[in-house]
């Protein structure tokens, strides 16, 4: 979406209005309203699997015993590389936007933690060869707290860490 | 002359509501007072960007709504909306029938004021009495469904301006006069006038909250709060509105929500609709 | 039913990218219900999004993730037209997918 609210709202209706959405085969009839259909057309077989989850990572109470379980003891590197975009205050603990991205060369996962919630891990992205060492999330905050970035590129961890103030929590997570 | 003059007092003193007599009533007069207080206090607000509430006070906040709003979670209320508005009732009518121009594209003129009943009518409760002329039961004004509704016809009229009408029927004007003062009168606990919140301190932080100013509050409405972690009518923000001053909230579109619903509407003319919102 | 699933997928040259929304309440465990009861747990752990048959991006998520989550990313490799199938499952063994249509 444009930056540019104000114009937004006014004549030029782009925005959501403009907004591409996908959805099934109807996607063309309603990607002018901006209104994703209500009944995709097709399902497919469900993929997503929940054996390959990171059990042991998202298990630990503390950011070393989740890096520990993820990255099997590396120590991670602090890098002006790694670009953490988090606000400084939050204005909502329950829904704060993160963003990572990297430069860094043969990047094979992002990592995000939030030091301060009860279970550290929030989230990790395996990235697949041709998958752009890039994701944005939003995420809950429980008070205010560390959050950093990990990323594994080649046979090392590189991380980046912001302090995010919340003032509203994000009732745990 | 008078009429802005009481105008300007009560958003300096935030403690008398205006002038009483109907025939001082001078809309017009109040629109202007109102607009330039507002663009004369904010002077780097464009003027379309009041519609925005809180995130036109304050770049932090805004920054985070844009990320949110690239793909916002009003999203499933809206498609949601969108359903309900195109199945029809067991008769065969639609709440397209009910409207004009079927419904889409309206939501700036309303609340309107109706000249039969001689009451202001909110979108809101257009549409319950759309559903009831087609024997259904009215929705909830604080619940999901009647969000849902509104914020599909919200969306549809994206970017239209307020158009609100004030005939001269002293119905009309006294309707205004009503939603006025109750804008400036103060009450609860705290002994708080809308007003003292979203004329006197804008872009101030209350709590955890950042101010919306009242130029252009109506516009996004219906919202997403993730306050909420749901959907909110007008209603249910200005029965919350009221719970902060630890005051006794109104019924759900009671007359007097609906009456100050129309003053700020008119105060709002001009100015583009941005609903639904996603909020803090 | 209406998808839990929304998705839109740009593609501009050679890079696809992809916002998708789901609807979750992603509970975290940690919060009270009215009745002073912790809700439990509820949420989605994993999210595939696969093009050509090819997995192109895998979410792992915790409780921490948002209600109603959000995930952008980008990838390389595919066309306008191009199906991109995305599926979640969550830690109650819930599913669903969804088929879109690269724009
Ligand atoms: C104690 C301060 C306070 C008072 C008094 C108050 N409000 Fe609010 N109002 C808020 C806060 C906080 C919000 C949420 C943040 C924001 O949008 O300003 C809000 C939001 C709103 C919104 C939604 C704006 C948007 O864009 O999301 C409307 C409309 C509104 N108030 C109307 C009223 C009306 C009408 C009254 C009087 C009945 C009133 N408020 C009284 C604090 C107050």
């Amino acid at each position: 979406m444009d930056n540019n609210n104000s114009s937004r709202e006014t004549s030029e209706r782009s925005g959501p209005t403009r907004r591409v959405i996908v959805q099934g085969a109807i996607a063309g009839s309603l990607a002018g309203l901006g209104l994703a259909g209500v009944a995709p057309l097709s399902r497919a077989r469900a993929a997503a699997d929940a054996s390959k989850w990171p059990k042991d990572a998202f298990a630990q109470k503390t950011e070393a015993d989740a890096i520990k379980a993820l990255y099997a003891g590396k120590m991670p590197e602090a890098s002006d590389k790694v670009n953490l975009d988090a606000p400084e205050i939050a204005e909502n603990g329950a829904v704060v936007p993160i963003s990572v991205s990297t430069t860094l060369p043969d990047v094979t996962s992002i990592a995000i933690l939030v030091s301060e919630n009860p279970f550290p891990l929030a989230a990790n992205y395996p990235i697949q060869p041709g998958t752009s060492p890039m994701v944005a999330n939003r995420l809950k905050m429980a008070k205010t707290s560390k959050v950093i970035a990990l990323v594994a590129s080649g046979d090392k961890v590189f991380s980046a860490s912001k302090e995010v103030k919340v003032t509203v929590g994000g009732c745990g997570g | 002359m008078r009429r802005a003059v009481s105008l300007a007092l009560a958003l300096f003193c935030l403690a008398a509501p205006p002038a009483s007599a109907a025939d001082t009533v001078n809309p017009k007069a109040d629109f202007k007072a109102f607009r330039d207080y507002f663009t004369k206090r904010f002077p780097n607000v464009p003027l379309n960007d009041f519609v925005n509430g809180p995130y036109s006070m304050d770049a932090e906040l805004r920054k985070q709504w844009v990320e949110i709003d690239a793909f916002p979670p009003y999203q499933f209320a809206l498609d949601k909306g969108k359903q309900m508005f195109d199945t029809p009732f067991p008769n065969g009518k639609t709440y397209g029938d009910c409207f004009p121009n079927k419904g889409i594209g309206i939501r700036q003129n309303y609340p309107f004021f109706d000249a039969k009943s001689g009451e202001v009518i909110t979108l809101d409760v257009a549409l319950n009495q759309c559903r009831q002329a087609n024997g259904e039961e009215p929705f909830d004004y604080t619940k999901d469904d009647m969000a849902a509704l509104t914020a599909y016809m919200a969306y549809t009229s994206r970017g239209k301006l307020f158009d609100i009408k004030i005939p001269n029927d002293r119905r009309a004007l006294a309707a205004y006069q009503k939603g006025e003062e109750y804008f400036y009168t103060r009450r609860g606990q705290l002994n708080f006038s809308c007003a003292s919140c979203h004329v006197q301190s804008p872009g101030d932080h209350i709590r955890t909250e950042v101010l919306a100013p009242a130029l252009g509050i109506v516009a996004a409405l219906p919202i997403y709060r993730s306050e909420w972690g749901g959907m909110g009518t007008t209603s249910r923000r200005l029965i919350t509105c009221n719970s902060q001053v630890r005051g006794v909230p109104l019924k759900p579109e009671d007359e007097l929500y609906r009456d100050v619903e129309y003053y700020l509407s008119y105060m709002s003319n001009g100015l583009p609709i941005s609903g639904p919102g996603a909020r803090p | 039913m209406a998808s839990t699933i929304r998705i839109r997928a740009v593609s501009s040259g050679d890079t696809t990218e992809v916002q998708a929304l789901v609807q979750h309440p992603m509970d975290s465990g940690f919060v009270k219900d009215a009745q002073g009861n912790l809700i439990p747990p509820h949420y989605i752990q994993v999210v595939e999004f696969e093009h050509a048959g090819k997995a192109v991006f895998t979410a792992y998520w915790g409780p921490a993730v948002s209600k109603d989550p959000y995930i952008k990313f980008s990838f390389k490799g595919a066309q306008k037209g191009d199906d991109l199938t995305v599926s979640w499952v969550d830690n109650k063994g819930a599913t669903d997918s969804l088929v879109g249509k690269i724009q």
